[in-house]
């Protein structure tokens, strides 16, 4: 029994080794992006050796969890999708009971060995269920299947908020929307459901977090608290100012090496770069970026069918999400959210979780449609 | 059904168009968010590039933490005992230095540095911005001052700065009572709250600087100070001021203190004395001592060796940590508990013939003097100090309700003192000895444990308060050492220091018959040479223990006061006036020959002091007899609250006391 067991893995691992199935371009620009991360990650952490090894080590870990989803067929995901959406809404509501509070929100589950947040799994099994429940329906949606949608947006997204993460409560309802977009729903109801959203802003408004409130309210005037809230957004533009058209060069960022910058490895790592390689390495990474969710969207137009093509064009659309709230909130044109500059902020749970995406992107990429 | 009509009518290809459609929409719509990114990020870098190019030059203004002042520690009226004293120290702002380990590898020829200095720097530097600066060597000599001064220019970034260190004028007389404070190391970075040591060096190490270290420390505040491009100070543009730490009144008397430490003339021991109608202690002494402004900048190996190879350890406060068996100085205290156990009345006699056999058994137990006492009540027993009498008391008693009784005093447990480091010393019970061996409790265990030997174990200072509860008529008070604490600029405010529980002794009675046993130990027992001509009737008792165990039943003649010395332990409790109680003294000396000729006079000293200090006008009566000053007398009256004083304040006796202090007409052998 254990023999067969293990004989079979040791037969998939060589499969894996001599026909990795993965689109060589993604992979491409995904390696540049990993390198561009950890030269920056090595000038805004001071040179820190540990943290380099340990943010590479995440890039091997979500490398290989990347490969080995690539070998799930997108008809086993598929099958898998309610039961995976399931598993991650219950998580969420165990965090809700019993997680661990950590720096005021209460995210994270604790498992013993490791901790994780299962808002980040959300991130993946959001579009995939959005992506199963229209696969079978006639497409473009009607309003009934919007509405279903939604509620299956809502619920997950309502809970994280709940956390409060606003950041992740964000990236997965776009997610699950973008799954709607690509499903070819009307653009007269897209453009209702927008003004029906606006509408609700003064409502949502109500709903915030006394913190949340004034992130918003120290992006439209940061001068008015220098020292407190205010202190990010000022300091951060100023390295990006300061960086010019081509940058102060490679560890020669005096904002961040100075500690002006609060949280120069995580969430703003982005103004190291900018103050580092200028306007011109900003619209070189916005390039590379446009190129890996180009060629997810590549990938899905390619894809067998219509569960395949929503997921990965969803995932695709989603990390642009990413990169234009992070990148909004350095240059102060966004409130202060908790939203990682994919693979290239330090910290564990988004690169693996983001890798792990791209493997299912590889998966549908290898079961392509046939040309004819 | 319905489902599989609407799957079979949907139309693959035009659904793979549609989504073309919509994948193309939706890659436009991103390079159009990701342009307006780079359209942002051109208004910032491009066209308000030289606003905040400039903004960035010009970020050189700094928050910089300012410590606070450390509180002062005072005595009972104001005397300075822990002071702070500008000095000098070399910093450094790491940001401004090019190369670290160079330049710790060449300052070390201008100014020696020690390994420690550079490991608590190295490690400081980690937990700071990189322009804080940090200590890298304290106390810097005049003559360091003057090379550094020389050879600034070789180290920027580094810069003499002065701040203040901490001085206990008073020397050992206090060290194991304040204690003091030592320079942060890698370990005190670890458990101290960074934010508010930021820019501290120093950090409480023993004694009251440890205890109340909260209190002393302060909230540190800060300025916002603009720099130039070398990291040096242009301008302060913000000041937020800290708020120095509180001051600590001791109820201590610096005179009682200094006369305690005196009359051991050297000889290892210790001596507490505690007001017995509020728990504060009036002097705290622990010989030898040590100097503890060796340690404040750091001690060096040489004076810290010789302090801990010496065989007298004077590092070690022996009155809070050494415990020995308290000897006969246990007899009143169970005398006490007899009468209040009802299992004896005052009158109430025993034949003492020299030795004591328990019913049944072939083990006698000897009394002090061969032949004994004769018939022999309590009164009698503890002036006499007759084994037979406690031999036998302890066997009716019982040793679980004699250690429930001890217990009750304070004994076996920590006195709650605010000191840390308190030994609990041994209470002999069942339960103890269950733990610690697999025998049961014999019987002779508790006939020695009547006369405090055997198993007890007890410390000055729980003996102090043991003999301070009796006194205050059984209502237990934790000793305390501050008794007032006072913020800048601001009166002192008392601490409170209710008693700890009701009073032990039920019937007024009992306590007369102890006292008057007390009193006899001194106007005729075994105490009566010591206080000759004492202005006031004291109560005491004397204990003699043995620092070994018996070999055989022999008597010992040897008669020899070394010899003795180096056999016993001599301990002498007492306290006065006798009518209304208002100091109670333990005195103990490691290596005495007897307990009332030893440690008795140093007992007699301290009160002397003690009424010297206090002007020399104890009331013969203060309180209406047979109320207790209890905790209808709480707070205490106003002379028990320092007033703020001058910290130069002489530490003399007040001018009055010379006419009316008692000369000490021969009463010591």
């Amino acid at each position: 029994m254990i023999d067969a067991l293990q004989d079979r893995l040791v037969s998939f691992l060589r499969r894996l080794m001599k026909r990795p199935r993965i689109d060589l371009p993604l992979a491409f620009g995904l390696l540049v992006l990993a390198g561009v991360g950890l030269t920056t990650l090595y000038s805004a952490s001071g040179g820190s050796m540990p943290m380099i090894l340990s943010q590479a080590g995440r890039f091997v870990m979500g490398g290989m969890l990347l490969l080995l989803i690539s070998r799930i067929p997108p008809t086993v995901l598929r099958s898998w999708t309610p039961w995976l959406y399931a598993g991650s809404v219950a998580l969420l509501l165990v965090v809700a009971a019993l997680g661990e509070v950590r720096s005021g929100s209460k995210r994270w589950l604790d498992l013993g060995v490791l901790s994780f947040q299962p808002s980040e799994l959300l991130k993946l099994t959001m579009p995939m269920m959005v992506a199963w429940y229209l696969h079978p329906r006639q497409l473009p949606p009607s309003w009934k299947d919007i509405v279903t949608v939604g509620i299956l947006i809502a619920i997950p997204a309502g809970l994280i908020a709940e956390q409060p993460d606003l950041g992740t409560a964000l990236l997965v309802s776009a997610a699950g929307a973008f799954a709607l977009f690509l499903s070819g729903m009307r653009w007269w109801k897209i453009g209702s459901l927008l003004a029906v959203v606006g509408g609700m802003i003064p409502v949502a408004w109500h709903f915030l977090h006394e913190y949340q409130r004034n992130r918003v309210r120290t992006l439209l005037d940061p001068e008015s608290d220098p020292l407190g809230n205010g202190w990010h957004i000022i300091q951060s533009q100023i390295a990006v100012g300061s960086g010019g058209l081509f940058g102060k060069g490679w560890q020669h960022g005096t904002q961040s090496r100075l500690d002006f910058l609060p949280e120069h490895t995580t969430d703003f790592i982005f103004a190291v770069f900018s103050e580092e390689f200028g306007l011109v390495g900003v619209i070189g990474i916005m390039l590379l970026y446009a190129f890996i969710i180009g060629r997810c969207l590549w990938i899905a137009m390619e894809a067998r069918d219509t569960y395949s093509r929503l997921l990965a064009g969803a995932i695709g659309m989603s990390f642009f999400v990413y990169v234009f709230v992070n990148g909004g909130m350095v240059a102060g044109m966004l409130p202060v959210v908790g939203v990682p500059m994919p693979l290239i902020s330090y910290g564990g749970t988004s690169a693996v979780s983001l890798l792990t995406g791209f493997g299912v992107l590889m998966s549908i990429h290898a079961n392509r449609k046939v040309h004819d | 059904m319905a489902l599989k009509r609407r799957r079979s009518m949907k139309d693959a290809r035009g659904e793979s168009a549609l989504f073309q459609r919509r994948a193309l929409a939706g890659f436009v719509l991103i390079l159009l968010g990701l342009c307006t990114l780079v359209a942002r990020y051109h208004y910032l870098q491009v066209q308000r590039h030289d606003e905040f190019a400039l903004r960035s030059e010009n970020n050189r203004i700094k928050p910089r933490a300012i410590p606070p002042a450390r509180g002062l520690i005072f005595d009972r009226n104001g005397v300075l005992l822990a002071d702070n004293v500008p000095a000098f120290r070399l910093e450094v702002v790491p940001e401004q230095v090019p190369d670290m380990k160079a330049m710790l590898a060449e300052i070390g020829t201008v100014v020696p540095l020690g390994d420690d200095d550079i490991e608590t720097f190295k490690k400081q530097l980690k937990q700071n911005r990189r322009f804080d600066s940090v200590p890298l060597k304290l106390h810097l000599t005049e003559d360091e001052i003057a090379r550094f001064a020389i050879n600034r220019w070789r180290f920027p970034g580094v810069d003499v700065v002065p701040y203040l260190t901490r001085r206990y004028p008073y020397g050992p007389l206090f060290a194991h009572v304040v204690g003091y404070v030592s320079r942060i190391d890698a370990d005190d970075l670890n458990r101290l709250d960074a934010d508010r040591y930021k820019g501290t060096s120093h950090v409480g190490r023993s004694g009251l600087e440890r205890s109340y270290e909260d209190t002393l420390h302060g909230e540190p505040g800060y300025e916002l100070v603009e720099v130039n491009a070398d990291g040096r100070t242009q301008a302060v543009l913000e000041t937020h001021p800290p708020t120095p730490g509180k001051n600590l009144y001791l109820s201590i008397d610096v005179r009682v203190q200094k006369a305690a430490t005196e009359a051991f003339d050297g000889r290892p021991g210790s001596a507490v004395a505690i007001d017995p109608r509020n728990g504060q202690v009036l002097a705290m002494v622990s010989v030898p001592s040590y100097d503890p402004n060796l340690f404040v900048n750091g001690i060096s190996k040489a004076d810290y060796t010789a302090y801990m190879t010496a065989e007298d350890k004077p590092l070690l406060n022996r009155a809070l940590k050494s415990a020995y068996p308290p000897g006969s100085t246990v007899k009143p205290f169970l005398a006490l508990g007899g009468l209040e156990m009802g299992i004896r009345r005052p009158e109430d006699t025993v034949l003492s013939t020299g030795q004591f056999c328990i019913p049944g058994q072939q083990r006698c137990y000897r009394d002090a003097e061969v032949g004994g006492t004769g018939v022999t009540n309590m009164v009698r027993a503890i002036e006499l100090s007759t084994n037979t009498y406690f031999y036998k008391l302890a066997l009716d008693m019982g040793i679980d309700r004699l250690s429930s009784w001890m217990g009750g005093l304070g004994f076996g447990k920590k006195t709650g003192i605010d000191l840390l480091g308190e030994a609990e010393g041994i209470l002999p019970s069942r339960e103890w000895k269950a733990t610690r061996s697999k025998y049961p409790w014999f019987q002779g265990e508790t006939v020695i444990a009547g006369i405090g030997q055997g198993y007890w174990n007890v410390t000055s200072l729980q003996l102090a308060h043991a003999t301070a509860t009796l006194a205050g008529h059984g209502i237990p008070y934790e000793p305390r050492l501050v008794m007032a604490t006072a913020a800048v600029k601001e009166h002192p405010v008392p601490l409170p220091n209710p008693p700890t529980g009701p009073s032990l002794i039920r019937k007024p009675h009992d306590w007369d018959v102890v006292n008057q046993g007390m009193e006899a130990v001194v106007t005729g027992g075994t105490g009566k040479r010591v206080f000759i001509g004492f202005p006031y009737v004291v109560a005491g008792k004397s204990g003699t223990a043995e620092r070994f165990s018996r070999r055989s039943n022999e008597v010992d003649n040897n008669k020899n006061t070394a010899y003795l010395a180096a056999r016993h332990r001599a301990w002498f409790i007492a306290y006065t006036p006798t009518e209304a109680p208002r100091i109670a003294v333990v005195a103990m000396l490691e290596a005495g020959a007897w307990g009332a000729d030893d440690a008795g006079p140093i007992v007699r000293k301290v009160m002397e002091a003690w009424i010297a200090a206090t002007g020399g006008s104890v009331p013969p009566k203060s309180a209406p007899e047979g109320v207790p000053a209890g905790p209808s007398s709480v707070p205490e009256v106003p002379e028990d609250i320092p007033v703020a004083t001058p910290a130069d304040m002489p530490a003399g006796p007040p001018p009055d006391s010379s006419s009316t202090a008692q000369p000490d007409d021969g009463g010591n052998p």
